[in-house]
């Protein structure tokens, strides 16, 4: 029973319906392992009672009959979600203490159907970031060590940094992340974890805190294909309140695990193969793609031209949205207020007040990518920018549409590197080059997957991403599925719980 | 005032463009649930999303976006099946989400007009270049603290319609005559209640000038949030002399935000150090186009009701009134539905003069609105009618009114209670002339040698009869007896 | 384009943002780079593309003229760092 946290939420629901444990030893088994691995910096506000209490409430409304598809599953949840009464952070000092009056869609869902809360992972600021050191409440730790240097901390990637590190490390079964430009996928892969970015407009974003709204996109992040497949189905859903959601019905989204890839046809797109990316990312790749091939799929060579604008589009869309999402947090409603300068009742000025909180209440990145939204958007640059950018994410999007009539999915790698460490962080723009094969399928909305399937020559996990049609995530899960069952992925970090 | 200005140089041509704010009629705000009731308790019409709360969304309200059409059909304007919400950004204390969401680039309305009308039966068609949606601001109250302003969001989100002029006005007769009919349309549309003092309509006025015979627009400036028909005309008149005592002194006209000041009746520069604006427009990413359907707009086009001019044309048309009288009538829907009411099957003529008349005299002697009139329509048709069958005379009418005005009784009423009915039987009338005439045999003879003395008369017999003989009758008879 | 110390106070000041005058230099210079990377897309042929508007590829939906928020001054206010009664209180606005 000690070990109750390592499970799936699979084998969990398997083990509590049959009676072989209860929730709220599944969520003390998680509690002990938060504490275990508190070092991780994974938890910005850890709820260990909350989750208990909650996890007694499961247990007494499984013993009344109740079968909710979650319930009694410890989770975590990124500080990105406002979660009602509980910190709702967004790593940042400038939401510091602040509580939500209402709880986000997806959360809902989850508790709806019974999910356990362990409390709020910790995220790169507003979840600008692929290596979540931008956090007001500290660096997270990756769990796996490079057997390079073994003494070196490595990240865990961003931004669900923390749900990836707390996933990883058996801290909770399952977290939730956000995904703008592979938020979700890239921490996946570095963590050696799968992580699912849904298509745009599948989940809710009713009550998630904005980073870039035409990109920003809830989902599952867990241990196996088919908890993010079971997550999915409870977080998915059309919203009333995000008239972006969309009103589709929401599948079983486990329908077509174990139906293999046989007859598929699953794309390469030539363009990702880019200057300078290990062999080790390229040899896993093609290995991946042959293990596909042997199962009975059909790889196709394909091509998405405008690949390598995906990058520069996003570091104009997602900080031009994200300058402007960014206006409300001004110390005048909600979190953080700057003190009036020594000996003056007040500001002098509300304009002064404004400056001052903000910027004392973000960081450095955040406030870099206020600067450049600001800059992109203003007088005379817009359409040279903006406008241009959203040009592009139409070739972008039009390049996979095509794609997806030659192919049922496309796999390439999730990210160019294995995980680095938090002191031989790349900055500026070589940071974020590691969003560079996510980035793509972010500015056209369609659903990614990312799954790990083999190690670095150091010892560390290596993923690929699947990428699939818009609304067709029960078909992407049942390649990934296959996918993940070719590789066998195994492996366990070293900062396990 | 003219269209034009004497200047010490030459005459000056005054050119003036609206852009009027006016709130939408709606229940509920822009893009939120919250109510849009005038004068609740700070911060208590507000939802979630109205006071930008972390990952809080807009979702766009239907009747906003129908109230919008309606309008734009109102002017005759093109609906634009297409169109696009932006951000506007720019911090303000009482803009919590730090942007407007409004439409820069692509409109709910096009191009429409509007018919001003001057004095004179003279009329003339303004341009209007657009109408967009978009979110009214919250509001500060500066004086209740030292060293604070406290901030209250009831406004915020309500949904405004901003309705943008072509520089087609001249002089401030024709800027308050556009304002006066573009509220008067917009109340018959029911797509805003018009209420400048509450603020649900107001307009910045840009105004410049410009030698007469020149082509060339001058530069302009923006006077903020004027929130009266006369104070429209004031800030014009002010500005357009202030702008030409400027230029004829060598000076120039800055382009710049005022501010009018209605107890002195000037306006001035809103800050010295005017920051340059960046609204760094963008479309707003939490909604998406709206596409409307063109059957949409075709039912909101089938259910417009009857507008002013048309109104008005009905008027002149069917009831023979007037022009004047019959512009009098349809300002507002009200008035003209109200004497429609009255006039129904009756002297439409008399029903015009009296609704006009006693009856606005009267209201506006007391204060009291027509929706509040002590004399309903059908009140006063009932007086009208008394004066049609010669039941009372017209003078008696008026004491009659009076006392409908006072009491609310009825016509008859009164006239029965107060035996107020008019004797029209010549057989009686005829009696007391006679009885009259031979008792004053002095007068008669003075009456055939001079016909002006037979209003004595007249007067003898209504004081025989109380003031109730008609006095069409009384005249007949004295006539035919005195020659 | 390369992004100056003004055009750094400029981008600060409408995003409200103070800047420490050391740190001004050095974002120039950040904001250059990422700028450098994202003009790559000047090199893309754009003419008669459409912008992409929304991924989703739908229209606006509308929801009916109902009051059902609001009222609940609490919700709102819970957080505020300043507020008298039902207020929010800034510092001093100057009109």
């Amino acid at each position: 029973m000690s070990e109750l946290n390592r499970m799936t939420i699979a084998q969990a629901r398997k083990g509590m319906a049959e009676g072989s444990f209860s929730s709220v030893e599944l969520t003390q088994s998680c509690v002990n392992a938060m504490d275990t691995r508190a070092d991780l910096g994974a938890f910005i506000t850890p709820t260990p009672d909350a989750a208990l209490e909650a996890a007694a409430e499961a247990d007494k409304k499984r013993a009344a009959g109740d079968q909710g598809p979650l319930l009694g599953i410890p989770l975590g949840i990124k500080d990105l979600f406002c979660t009602e009464g509980v910190q709702t952070t967004a790593a940042s000092r400038i939401l510091q203490g602040f509580r939500p009056t209402y709880e986000s869609t997806v959360t809902s869902n989850l508790l709806r159907d019974g999910a356990v809360f362990l409390g709020k992972l910790n995220l790169d600021e507003f979840a600008m970031g692929s290596s979540n050191t931008t956090s007001y409440y500290g660096n997270v730790v990756n769990p796996w060590q490079s057997s390079e240097k073994p003494d070196m901390q490595l990240v865990p990637g961003g931004s669900s940094g923390g749900s990836a590190s707390a996933v990883a490390a058996r801290l909770c079964l399952g977290a939730t992340g956000t995904d703008t430009g592979g938020s979700i996928r890239q921490p996946a892969a570095f963590c050696g974890i799968t992580g699912l970015k849904p298509t745009y407009g599948r989940c809710s974003r009713w009550g998630v805190v904005a980073f870039a709204s035409s990109l920003d996109q809830a989902g599952p992040m867990a241990r196996s294909v088919e908890d993010c497949a079971l997550m999915l189905g409870s977080m998915a859903g059309y919203d009333p309140m995000d008239t972006t959601s969309v009103d589709t019905a929401v599948p079983d989204y486990t329908a077509e695990l174990g139906a293999g890839v046989k007859g598929l046809k699953i794309g390469i797109p030539r363009e990702y193969r880019v200057d300078g990316m290990p062999e080790e990312i390229e040899k896993l790749w093609m290995e991946t793609a042959d293990r596909l091939r042997a199962e009975g799929a059909e790889i196709v060579d394909i091509s998405l031209p405008h690949t390598h604008a995906a990058l520069p589009a996003y570091y104009i869309v997602a900080p031009a949205e994200a300058s402007s999402n960014l206006a409300r947090y001004d110390g005048v409603r909600y979190g953080f207020r700057a003190d009036a300068p020594e000996g003056l009742p007040e500001f002098a000025s509300l304009e002064e007040m404004y400056a001052t909180t903000r910027g004392e209440g973000f960081g450095q990145e955040v406030q870099r990518r206020i600067m450049i939204g600001a800059y992109v958007l203003s007088a005379g640059f817009y359409d040279a920018y903006y406008n241009k950018a959203r040009q592009v994410r139409t070739l972008i999007a039009q390049d996979f549409a095509s794609a997806f009539e030659q192919v049922d999915a496309i796999l390439t790698p999730t990210t160019p590197s294995p995980a680095f460490g938090i002191t031989e962080e790349p900055t500026g723009v070589e940071m974020y080059m590691n969003d560079v094969f996510t980035v793509p399928a972010s500015m056209a909305g369609i659903p990614g997957i990312s799954v790990p399937v083999g190690m670095s020559k150091a010892g560390l996990p290596l993923g690929v991403q699947v990428l699939g049609k818009p609304f067709e995530e029960v078909g992407l899960l049942r390649v990934a599925q296959a996918v993940e069952t070719a590789a066998d992925f195994t492996a366990t970090p070293q900062l396990m719980a | 005032m003219a269209q034009t200005i004497k200047g010490q140089t030459g005459e000056w041509e005054i050119v003036i463009g609206l852009e009027v704010h006016a709130q939408v009629l709606s229940e509920s705000k822009l893009f939120s649930g919250a109510s849009t009731t005038f004068g609740k308790a700070p911060n208590h019409n507000v939802a979630l999303v109205d006071a930008a709360l972390p990952g809080m969304l807009p979702v766009l309200n239907e009747v906003c976006v129908r109230q919008a059409v309606r309008s734009g059909l109102g002017i005759k304007a093109a609906i634009n099946l297409y169109s696009v919400f932006d951000r506007k950004n720019y911090f303000y204390a009482d803009l919590p989400q730090g942007y407007q969401i409004s439409q820069l680039y692509h409109p709910i309305v096009g191009e429409g007009e509007l018919t001003i009308d001057l004095e004179e039966g003279e009329s003339r068609a303004i341009g209007i270049e657009r109408i967009h949606l978009e979110q009214d601001a919250g509001k500060s109250i500066h004086d209740q603290d030292p060293h604070r302003s406290f901030i209250d969001l009831n406004r915020t989100g309500v949904a405004l319609m901003e309705i943008v002029s072509k520089p087609d006005l001249r002089g401030g007769d024709e800027a308050s005559a556009y304002m006066t009919k573009l509220r008067s349309i917009l109340r018959y549309l029911g797509t805003c209640d018009g209420n400048m003092e509450q603020g649900s309509m107001r307009a910045d006025v840009n105004v410049s000038v410009r030698p007469m015979g020149s082509t060339e627009l001058g530069t302009r400036t923006e006077t903020k949030n004027v929130n009266s028909v006369r104070f429209i005309r004031q800030a014009v008149e002010y500005e357009a002399r202030r702008q030409v005592e400027l230029l004829e002194g060598g000076g120039q006209v800055v382009q710049e935000t005022r501010l009018y000041d209605p107890t002195k009746g000037e306006t001035r520069s809103m800050r010295s150090k005017e920051e340059a604006h960046d609204y760094r427009y963008f479309p707003d990413p939490d909604l998406l186009p709206l596409q409307l359907d063109q059957a949409f707009v075709d039912a909101i086009a089938a259910d417009l009701p009857e507008l002013p001019d048309e109104k008005r044309a009905r008027f002149e048309a069917s009831y023979g009134l007037s022009n004047y009288d019959a512009g009098v009538l349809v300002a507002e829907k009200e008035t003209g539905d109200f004497f429609e009411a009255v006039a129904e099957g009756r002297d439409a003529k008399l029903a015009a003069n009296w609704v006009m008349g006693e009856l606005f005299g009267a209201l506006n002697k007391a204060g009291v609105e027509l929706s509040n009139s002590p004399v309903s329509a059908d009140a006063l048709g009932g007086l009208i009618e008394a004066i049609g069958s010669d039941t009372i005379s017209g003078r008696t009418a008026k004491d009659v009114f009076a006392t409908m005005f006072e009491t609310g009784k009825s016509a008859d009423t009164i006239i029965d209670e107060q035996g107020l009915k008019q004797i029209s039987d010549e057989g009686a009338i005829e009696a007391a002339l006679d009885e009259i005439i031979s008792s004053n045999p002095a007068q008669v003879e003075k009456a055939k040698e001079n016909p002006k003395l037979k209003g004595w008369f007249v007067g003898q017999v209504m004081k025989a009869t109380g003031g109730q003989a008609n006095p069409g009758v009384v005249n007949k008879l004295i006539n035919e007896k005195l020659g | 384009m390369s992004i100056t110390r003004e055009t750094v106070e400029q981008a600060a000041r409408l995003a409200r943002l103070t800047v420490a005058d050391d740190d001004k230099d050095r974002l120039a210079g950040e904001l250059s780079a990422i700028l450098g990377f994202v003009e790559q897309l000047d090199e893309i042929n754009t003419d008669d593309v459409e912008p992409l508007t929304s991924v989703v590829g739908a229209t606006a939906r509308m929801r009916k003229d109902e009051v059902n928020a609001g009222d609940y001054p609490e919700r709102v206010l819970a957080n505020a760092p300043d507020r008298v009664t039902d207020f929010y209180a800034v510092p001093k606005v100057v009109e």
